[in-house]
């Protein structure tokens, strides 16, 4: 597929790397030829200098022939323009367009049709939604969605007085009563695909399905206490904090923010009334501590610089925060990280690349490729959703007379409003969404990958 | 520097090379010529072999060009490739000493031309056409075709980008298409098919399929090794013209085809250097027909030897229809001047190139403007686009290292004795990847004078002109070599 990038930042240069890896023929736009000139270099696309809102720029990079366009530049309305100059170059042209100024967020539904959009993508936006799903539900340590929201896998840890520890899975759900299935056990570092024979032992990091309104159910009948979030403090107070502290306002949380630029601490006490907002360095242990780091419920530091973020968040561990939440804008390095105790990470550049990448897979889907794909257990397993078309093999047979390759399960299967944790009898057909659960590296593409 | 790497890039190059001393092989084979089929098989064993041992040390590496790795790889593949493919000229006994064998094979790689043999006439056909072949697989360049036909240019290995900047000539070279396989494929393709319509072309004025196929091939890469003694003269005029033409054809930049192809003709008659390189080849050619009013029997045979010896000097081919040496002065100086000048840039032609030599001319008119209005503030342009000021850097910087790479060599070949002319233009010539020069290495004689150490001077000319000097200067600094 052809597709135009315009703005080579941190988010353009992500996009080309993952898409042009994926086999897309790749043409990035920016005023700057040094970043261009190094994505050349690294990166197997095209580059084109100039304003990617220019029709000679446009016509230069090939928009007639394109079929995506995503404009990332940091100026949105210079995104909003490309957007709609391309369509007016090229009517059959999908367009993408970053637009993440608050002031435009509530009315982002109608100019997505004013200005022919297919989509827009918010990342500020999108790393508040993901760090409050993950502050609704404090015990889990990660929730990957499939099929809009509808399906989740959860992380969750096998504590010594859990109610799972030494269950064997066969007998899990008299425990949990309700339709949940674990897909992967992370013991010991490495990542087992479990039997209903497998006992659960302490310490396990196990990775379950499970449709999204049973969670709840999950964690009562497990017995996790949820201490529901009541006080929440937000080191910096970017667009990541403004989003974030008015959703939790609207769930009735007390939400704090420290800031360190006084303009800024005015216009957001001026946006959130409810919020208390305290103007000082967020690294300062004194002022945290002041500000009551020790009771707090959850501290999610989300400065501009990583380095201070992570700081913020290891000090909020050994504090004894239940729930530390970091968010880290470059995240080029992430597997060095491992080994620190961060608690949840967010990279609002990696959600919002995930997105867009989602969006061309989908595109693209007339190939069967996957819609969705998580990596869960460390990198060790992935979890991808597949569309059944009529193209798929074995549509309609009963799952235990299919030859499966090793490795291979069938987390759920997704058929109009029916989410079906599947066993033996179950079977799936055309139209119908699956989610399927592999170890890292089987080379599984396509839903027909998945057979013998 | 990731050497292991690099080894195992020399390898793969040296595995096609190997590939296509096969149809040498088959050729002579044909003839029943049996010392070159012994020659080529020497040949084969010894880069199949250095390729495999290259490929057992160096395995399992990241895959990863950075700038210093890409210039560097370049550099050494083309002399090892170099020095293994004179191995069937040596092992055939066609010329027997291995300087004199390696100086023919690196002029022909290089595109140049110039030969230590006095009659080429009587060597075995699978030799000629190794010499000619050498032409075409060294004209377009043997790391663009890897990269046309292996996966090297595919996912995490976008770095390719430096081994098509270090081995396409110009100042500023980008690709047609966003993917590094189809930009090197459609280079090749564009360069197969002009090869293709050239050899129907000679086939059409009777010219035998050998003959047409070798002459192609020369042609083609802005070579220049004949088949016969007296280069292209003893053919009929035709065949003369259909030369000139397909010289100058390939002596253009071969984006201008891909816009052909892609039908964005104003574009390509917009383009500056296109312009000003037809400009040049007219200009020329006229002075010269005019200069040399009576030297020939008719206007039509001035003009037909004039525009020849134009088109294969600034082309850099360097074939030959008459004697250039017993022109008058003036014309000489001209086609001295063209030697200089060079093809286009992105072409499979050498020197200068036109592109560059209007950037310097555009950056001298700025510095001129400059003294006269210190405070004005001036942009290059080129089609309409301001030029980077690091391109502008780099095209000075070239032009120094040229000029003093020149008077180097200049100094050094001067040792033997020969006359100023002779030494001047053979450096130029050889430097420019063009093959004749003037006096004792004009279009009828040859480089065999020569001391061992002179050819090796020139040897060194002929891969840094190919190359653009700084894959091969880069091989003689000590930074390269050290750890960073």
């Amino acid at each position: 597929m052809k597709i135009i990038i315009a703005g080579d930042g941190k988010l353009g240069s992500v996009l080309a790397r993952q898409l042009s890896a994926e086999d897309n023929d790749m043409t990035l736009i920016d005023y700057n030829p040094r970043v261009l000139e190094s994505s050349e270099e690294r990166y197997d696309v095209m580059v084109v200098q100039g304003n990617c809102a220019s029709m000679e720029v446009l016509l230069q990079a090939g928009v007639k022939e394109a079929n995506l366009l995503i404009a990332v530049t940091g100026v949105d309305e210079i995104n909003l323009l490309c957007c709609m100059t391309a369509h007016g170059l090229n009517p059959e042209i999908h367009t993408i367009a970053r637009v993440r100024n608050p002031e435009y967020a509530d009315q982002i539904y109608e100019m997505r049709n004013m200005f022919a959009l297919s989509m827009s993508v918010n990342p500020e936006r999108q790393a508040a939604t993901e760090i409050e799903r993950l502050l609704k539900y404090p015990g889990f340590l990660k929730r990957d969605t499939f099929t809009k929201g509808r399906v989740e896998i959860v992380e969750l840890r096998i504590d010594e007085d859990s109610k799972l520890c030494n269950v064997a899975l066969n007998d899990m759900n008299s425990v949990v009563k309700c339709q949940i299935l674990v897909c992967t056990v992370l013991r010991n570092g490495t990542a087992v695909t479990p039997n209903g024979n497998f006992v659960l032992r302490e310490g396990d990091r196990i990775f379950v399905t499970a449709p999204t309104d049973s969670l709840t159910v999950l964690l009562k009948n497990l017995g996790i206490i949820t201490h529901k979030v009541k006080q929440v403090i937000l080191c910096g107070g970017g667009r990541v904090s403004f989003y974030l502290a008015k959703l939790l306002q609207n769930s009735g949380i007390n939400v704090q923010i420290i800031e360190e630029n006084e303009e800024r601490c005015n216009q957001l006490a001026a946006l959130l009334p409810s919020a208390c907002i305290t103007q000082g360095d967020a690294s300062s242990q004194f002022l945290l501590e002041s500000q009551g780091i020790s009771d707090c419920d959850a501290l999610v530091a989300m400065t501009g610089l990583d380095e201070l973020n992570i700081i913020i968040s290891l000090y909020g561990v050994s504090c004894g925060v239940p729930q530390v939440i970091t968010k880290l804008g470059h995240m080029d390095n992430t597997n060095i990280l491992g080994s620190l105790s961060l608690g949840s990470v967010i990279s609002p550049k990696e959600l919002c690349c995930n997105t867009i990448v989602r969006y061309v897979r989908a595109m693209k889907n007339q190939t069967g490729a996957a819609l969705t794909v998580h990596t869960i257990a460390d990198g060790q397993a992935e979890a991808m959703e597949f569309l059944v078309d009529h193209n798929t093999l074995h549509c309609g047979k009963a799952l235990k007379s299919l030859r499966l390759k090793k490795g291979v399960l069938v987390a759920c299967i997704i058929r109009g409003e029916r989410r079906e944790i599947p066993n033996g009898d179950s079977c799936f057909n055309s139209g119908d969404t699956v989610i399927i659960v592999t170890d890292s590296g089987k080379g599984i593409y396509q839903l027909n990958d998945i057979f013998e | 520097m990731n050497y292991k790497m690099m080894g195992r890039f020399v390898g793969r190059i040296l595995l096609v090379e190997a590939v296509f001393m096969v149809p040498a092989m088959l050729i002579s084979l044909w003839e029943k010529e049996y010392a070159s089929v012994r020659g080529f098989f020497w040949g084969i064993t010894a880069t199949v072999a250095v390729a495999g041992l290259l490929a057992l040390f160096c395995r399992g590496v990241k895959n990863k060009f950075y700038a210093r790795e890409g210039l560097v790889c370049v550099g050494l593949s083309w002399i090892v490739m170099s020095l293994l493919g004179a191995i069937p000229f040596c092992a055939s006994g066609a010329i027997p000493d291995y300087i004199d064998a390696f100086f023919e094979i690196v002029s022909g790689f290089t595109t140049t031309g110039a030969s230590i043999l006095p009659t080429v006439e009587d060597l075995p056909k699978g030799i000629l056409y190794w010499r000619s072949f050498s032409h075409w697989l060294g004209g377009m360049g043997v790391l663009v075709f890897l990269l046309a036909i292996t996966s090297a240019g595919r996912n995490d290995s976008g770095y390719t980008m430096h081994l098509l900047r270090a081995e396409s000539p110009g100042p500023n070279v980008g690709k047609l298409v966003p993917r590094m396989r189809q930009t090197a494929s459609i280079l090749y393709l564009l360069y197969i098919v002009l090869t293709v319509i050239n050899i129907i072309f000679l086939l059409i004025g009777r010219m035998p399929l050998f003959d047409a196929v070798c002459t192609a091939f020369g042609t083609a890469g802005t070579g220049g090794f004949g088949i016969k003694n007296d280069s292209i003269a003893g053919y009929s005029p035709y065949i003369q013209n259909v030369c000139t033409v397909f010289m100058l054809l390939f002596g253009v930049n071969f984006s201008c085809y891909y816009l052909l192809l892609i039908r964005q003709f104003k574009r390509m008659f917009r383009d500056e250097e296109l312009r000003m390189y037809l400009g040049i080849v007219v200009g020329s050619t006229v002075l010269i027909a005019l200069n040399l009013r009576g030297f020939y029997g008719t206007l039509g045979e001035t003009l037909r030897h004039a525009a020849f010896q134009v088109a294969s000097i600034i082309t850099t081919t360097g074939f030959a229809t008459t004697d250039f040496d017993l022109w008058p002065g003036f014309s000489k100086a001209i086609l001295l001047c063209l030697m200089v000048v060079g093809a286009s840039a992105g072409s499979t032609g050498g020197g200068f190139k036109c592109g560059r030599l209007l950037l310097v001319i555009k950056s001298l008119r700025r510095s001129v403007r400059r003294v006269v209005h210190p405070q004005r503030v001036q942009v290059v342009r080129s089609n309409g686009q301001p030029v980077d000021e690091k391109i502008l850097q780099n095209t000075n910087a070239y032009l120094a290292a040229y000029a003093i790479i020149t008077g180097v060599s200049f100094l050094l070949v001067s040792i033997d004795g020969f006359s100023i002319t002779t030494n001047f233009s053979a450096v130029l010539s050889c430097f420019n990847n063009i093959g004749p020069g003037f006096e004792m290495v004009g279009p009828t004689c040859n480089y065999g004078a020569y001391s061992a150490f002179s050819k090796l001077v020139l040897i060194v000319d002929m891969l840094a002109g190919r190359l653009e000097i700084f894959p091969i200067l880069i091989l003689f600094s000590r930074s390269t070599w050290t750890r960073r």
